[in-house]
């Protein structure tokens, strides 16, 4: 089961190069990034080639950091890609709490990241449904 | 010129002999009390052999700890039936403290606000605008009662809407205002962007309490709002509003001295200071049935002005409050110290022990929002989390301290440790 990185940020100028100052000087590669904002602070959700590692680095660096763990399958790149994986999660009436995608251009192909309550569950239901669920070695490595 | 002209201007020696028969009642009333009761058999206390009020200081203080100890009737001199009221203001860890009154008490307070009112020129012609809260806060039905006594028509409008606020006062032609400084500011601005200029309303005299304000905020809202304003002292413990009073001179406030003895004290060694020395006040009530309350601890920060007032009162004045020797602080009137605030981040695992306490004031009314550190090993990586974690600060910090504060989450180690002496409290509020 892969896992990304969540980080604690205060919005304040900064925030961001101190995190990625931590996973540069630890050789640690970033994969994707996004941030949720509350206006007083945010989260900052990390794809790392290294969670584990990366993990430890930015606690030990002082950061309020934690382990998530997350759902990934391939997608095609093409209209229609991403509604065809929402539709099948949708019918099982699982929530999706937060997602982010990117694509590989070399094979046209898009990975669909997001968090679940049970992720073992969505795992099987996606296979079912003829998804490529990515594994983390997979993932990590792209 | 005077509501009880004899009391008002009484010579010094009939003052004297008064507040010493009067204390001598208090003292055998406070003695039939269990916390009394069992203070002066500790420290072997005769109480017969004080005769007169220099005597007074052979006597142990009263501290809001020990209200709180008592809780919540240990301080009560007279039968639960005999009760009509009480009120009650919080208290550091929790517990509330709470004041009986009987119905004597209240109708001696009622008095003892409207002779204070009507030493500032309030007459039963007046009408009387009352935009303090009511409820357990002695502030608004302290005035409200002492209004009516005076023969006032009383608006009791109580606080916020400030449209109807504006309404009352243009229907019914308010000429009193009984209002928090903070709430006078954006009043005046919410009648201004309405059109209306203030000076040309009839109000003509103001009352502002519940927090400490400045001189200049006081010289500010009186030519915004085109009136005089009278600073008013009072605790809950001491019955809540009427406590002292400024005249129409407002040259400090008179300390009602039939009802209380004042005594101005060195706060590290308790020793009594001569009248003109800066210290903090001391009270004691004596002229109260339900719950008589000796040399009580105010915790302000005043001296007595020795030198008599124009307006012929013979009362002695303190000057305005110069501040505290505790750390409590008043948010939009309500009393909250920071431990309070501590007690409950420390009932919360995912926030460290690190936290500030930041005031500011925003139209007008105060604002609190608390600086707290996460715990890295619990914190859970998600914003709904965060929220619901939030939520919980807020709801526990609302049931104790009745404030609603916005909690503002930080990386760990961002807070100044808690050791030695971190700046907990933010004030920015400038009023």
């Amino acid at each position: 089961m892969p896992h990304q990185v969540s980080v604690f940020a205060e919005n304040k100028p900064g925030k961001i190069s101190r995190i990625t100052e931590v996973l540069s000087k630890n050789d640690i590669n970033i994969r994707a990034i996004t941030i949720s904002d509350s206006g007083d602070y945010g989260i900052i959700k990390l794809l790392l080639d290294k969670p584990e590692f990366g993990n430890e680095c930015l606690k030990n660096a002082g950061l309020a950091a934690t382990l998530k763990s997350i759902v990934a399958i391939k997608i095609d790149d093409s209209p229609g890609g991403l509604h065809k994986a929402a539709s099948a999660i949708a019918k099982e009436n699982i929530n999706i709490e937060d997602a982010y995608g990117f694509t590989i251009r070399e094979k046209n192909q898009a990975v669909f990241v997001f968090q679940v309550e049970d992720i073992a569950h969505t795992e099987k239901i996606l296979k079912n449904a003829g998804f490529e669920v990515i594994s983390d070695k997979e993932l990590y490595y792209l | 010129m005077y509501f009880q002209k004899d009391i008002e201007t009484i010579s010094k020696n009939a003052l004297h002999l008064l507040q010493s028969e009067r204390l001598k009642k208090t003292l055998e009333a406070a003695a039939t009390t269990p916390y009394y009761g069992k203070l002066f058999q500790e420290k072997k206390i005769d109480i017969s052999k004080i005769k007169t009020v220099e005597h007074l200081k052979d006597l142990p203080f009263t501290t809001k700890n020990d209200l709180r100890l008592s809780y919540p009737d240990g301080m009560v001199a007279v039968p639960r039936s005999e009760i009509v009221r009480i009120h009650a203001s919080s208290g550091t860890t929790g517990k509330s403290t709470v004041i009986f009154y009987t119905m004597k008490d209240i109708d001696n307070w009622a008095t003892l606000v409207a002779r204070a009112m009507y030493s500032t020129g309030a007459r039963r012609e007046d009408v009387f605008q009352n935009m303090m809260g009511y409820g357990l806060f002695t502030g608004g039905l302290g005035l409200h009662y002492g209004a009516e006594k005076l023969g006032c028509m009383v608006i009791p409008s109580s606080t916020g809407n400030s449209l109807k606020q504006l309404q009352l006062m243009q229907d019914f032609q308010t000429t009193l205002i009984h209002i928090t400084p903070s709430y006078a500011l954006h009043l005046v601005e919410v009648i201004k962007e309405n059109g209306i200029n203030p000076h040309d309303l009839s109000v003509k005299k103001a009352y502002f309490g519940a927090e400490p304000y400045s001189e200049s905020t006081r010289k500010k809202l009186e030519e915004q709002w085109g009136l005089d304003a009278y600073n008013c002292y009072g605790l809950s413990e001491m019955n809540g509003p009427g406590v002292a009073m400024e005249c129409i001179n407002k040259a400090g406030m008179h300390i009602a001295e039939d009802y209380y003895i004042a005594e101005i004290i060195n706060p590290e060694t308790g020793e009594p200071l001569p009248d003109g020395e800066e210290g903090e006040l001391v009270l004691t009530h004596i002229n109260r049935e339900a719950m008589p309350i000796i040399r009580y601890r105010t915790r302000d920060l005043t001296r007595i002005i020795p030198e008599p007032c124009s307006c012929g009162r013979t009362h002695r004045r303190i000057e305005r409050i110069k501040g505290r020797t505790d750390d409590m602080l008043i948010v939009g009137g309500v009393n909250v110290f920071p431990s309070q605030i501590e007690s409950v981040l420390m009932t919360i695992p995912e926030v460290g022990n690190n936290y500030r306490i930041v005031l500011d004031r925003e139209e007008g009314l105060d604002r609190m929002h608390i600086q707290v550190e996460l715990y890295s090993k619990l914190f859970q990586g998600d914003m709904k989390a965060l929220k619901k974690l939030n939520k919980e600060i807020v709801e526990k910090l609302r049931a104790l301290i009745t404030i609603n504060p916005r909690i503002e989450f930080m990386e760990p180690g961002s807070l100044p440790p808690s050791e030695g002496k971190a700046k907990r409290v933010i004030d920015n509020r400038e009023i």
